[in-house]
């Protein structure tokens, strides 16, 4: 790795003092897992790392049933899927944290840097978006908070300014009858890249029929992709196989994905259709649960 | 500001196999690289360089890491298990023993890892099931033995551990 310089805060003010006076090359560092093999590898220009692992609220996590859950940036994986709060009411994100990397990865990698890191295929963003988590950002001129699927911009790239950083995500309270889940397709049972993800969340009324339901997916666009389409198509509709096999044609419409080593377009396609349906139904056996 | 921004030698201390250790090193090298090269503790291995292998799996405060993916700052006042921490002054540890009897390795590169990464699952969870053990070992890749032999000496540790 080339020389860089590191600097390791213990509070949000230092660490805006930090990104301002060293602008677009600095970074804040969470688990690393991303971060450090690209600045080994010189696919990041940063010249500086400023550790967000010593300023608490980025290592925090709080919830409660009014307000909701707030994951500080930098808390890694394995602590979300431990928390038994977490497990009880937010299985969705259990779903998307338990399967990023290894066990090793886990030890380090966070929500946070996934979502800072912006990849397409990012494990954890659709199940955000799907949660209508938000992310709270902070820097020089202030704070604003910002909804995950208007986060990322392109490959890599996200709405942070040079001295913003994101402090946390913020997950609404589970409303009563919600279930949310993550799917992938890889070729391995672990340890790869999505060749799609999908989040998926729906909550149901009285009557038991969807009153509200959101999709996201990973790898079909040059952005983690919001399809609200879908979610308009599913309100009022009685919960059924077919209604959800509709649910991913109209999903599959949507996607604009690309042939790679990982996958032909026509194949990420067809998986959108599958684990669409599939993921909206693992959603309903939750909310039904 | 009150953060220093620190871009040469640092002084780092830490707690490596139960000894208090401290070095020197700059803000780009690694925990790997500073473990093998610095401080000598060759057991652990660069594989890949990119978290995909895990060769280079250490135990950092209680949790299993890719220390390719650790800046050698970042562990700053942790405690630390190597592969070099298995073994007691009475000889290798019952994992260690049983890898080398049921040929739970064949060139040996990967093994270190093995056994750092299973004794991080051995601490949580003494009793796992096979599905659990190849899972936590996802991360652990081994080109010679196929894993059904790393996953028989596990067993066997398991079983001998439950029967002492």
């Amino acid at each position: 790795m080339r020389a860089i310089q590191y600097a390791a805060p213990r509070s949000l003010s230092d660490a805006v003092a930090i990104l301002q006076e060293r602008g677009s090359k600095a970074r804040i560092l969470a688990g690393g897992t991303d971060l450090i093999v690209q600045v080994g590898e010189n696919v990041r220009d940063v010249d500086t790392l400023v550790d967000g692992k010593r300023i608490p609220e980025l290592m925090e996590i709080s919830f409660d049933l009014v307000t909701g859950l707030t994951l500080g940036a930098a808390v890694p994986c394995y602590r979300i899927y431990e928390h038994p709060e977490i497990k009880s009411h937010y299985s969705g994100l259990v779903d998307s944290a338990s399967i990023i990397g290894g066990t090793g990865i886990q030890g380090r990698a966070s929500v946070g840097g996934n979502l800072c890191n912006s990849g397409p295929a990012g494990d954890t963003i659709p199940v955000l978006i799907a949660y209508s988590a938000t992310a709270r950002i902070l820097g020089a001129n202030g704070e604003r908070t910002v909804a995950v699927e208007d986060f990322c911009t392109a490959p890599g790239r996200n709405i942070l300014q040079p001295d913003e950083l994101l402090v946390s995500i913020h997950f609404p309270a589970p409303p009563a009858h919600f279930g949310a889940a993550y799917l992938r397709f890889i070729p391995r049972n672990e340890m790869d890249i999505a060749v799609v993800g999908v989040g998926a969340s729906l909550s149901l009324d009285e009557d038991g029929n969807i009153a509200t339901a959101r999709i996201a997916l990973a790898a079909v666009a040059p952005k983690p992709l919001y399809a609200p389409e879908v979610g308009y198509f599913l309100q009022g509709k009685a919960p059924s196989t077919e209604v959800f096999a509709e649910a991913g044609d109209i999903a599959r419409s949507l996607v604009t994905p690309i042939s790679d080593m990982r996958g032909t377009a026509a194949h990420r396609k067809h998986l959108t259709g599958v684990l669409v349906r599939r993921a909206l139904q693992r959603a309903f056996e939750r909310a039904r649960a | 500001m009150a953060t220093q921004i620190v871009s040469g030698k640092t002084a780092i201390t830490a707690t490596i196999n139960g000894e208090a250790r401290d070095w020197l090193c700059e803000p780009r090298q690694t925990l790997l690289e500073v473990l093998r090269d610095t401080l000598g503790l060759t057991g652990s291995k660069e594989g890949c360089s990119n978290g995909n292998c895990g060769a280079c799996n250490v135990i950092m405060d209680g949790r299993l890491v890719n220390t390719c993916c650790v800046l050698a700052v970042e562990a700053d006042e942790t405690e630390i298990t190597t592969v070099e921490g298995l073994a007691t002054s009475d000889g290798l540890s019952t994992l260690q023993q049983n890898f080398i009897e049921g040929a739970g390795l064949q060139c040996g590169f990967c093994t270190p890892g093995f056994l750092v990464s299973t004794k991080a699952l051995l601490d949580k969870n003494p009793n796992p099931t096979d599905e659990e053990i190849r899972w936590w070992l996802a991360g652990n890749l081994c080109r010679c033995t196929g894993y059904d032999k790393i996953l028989s000496a596990i067993k066997k540790t398991i079983a001998e551990t439950n029967a002492s």
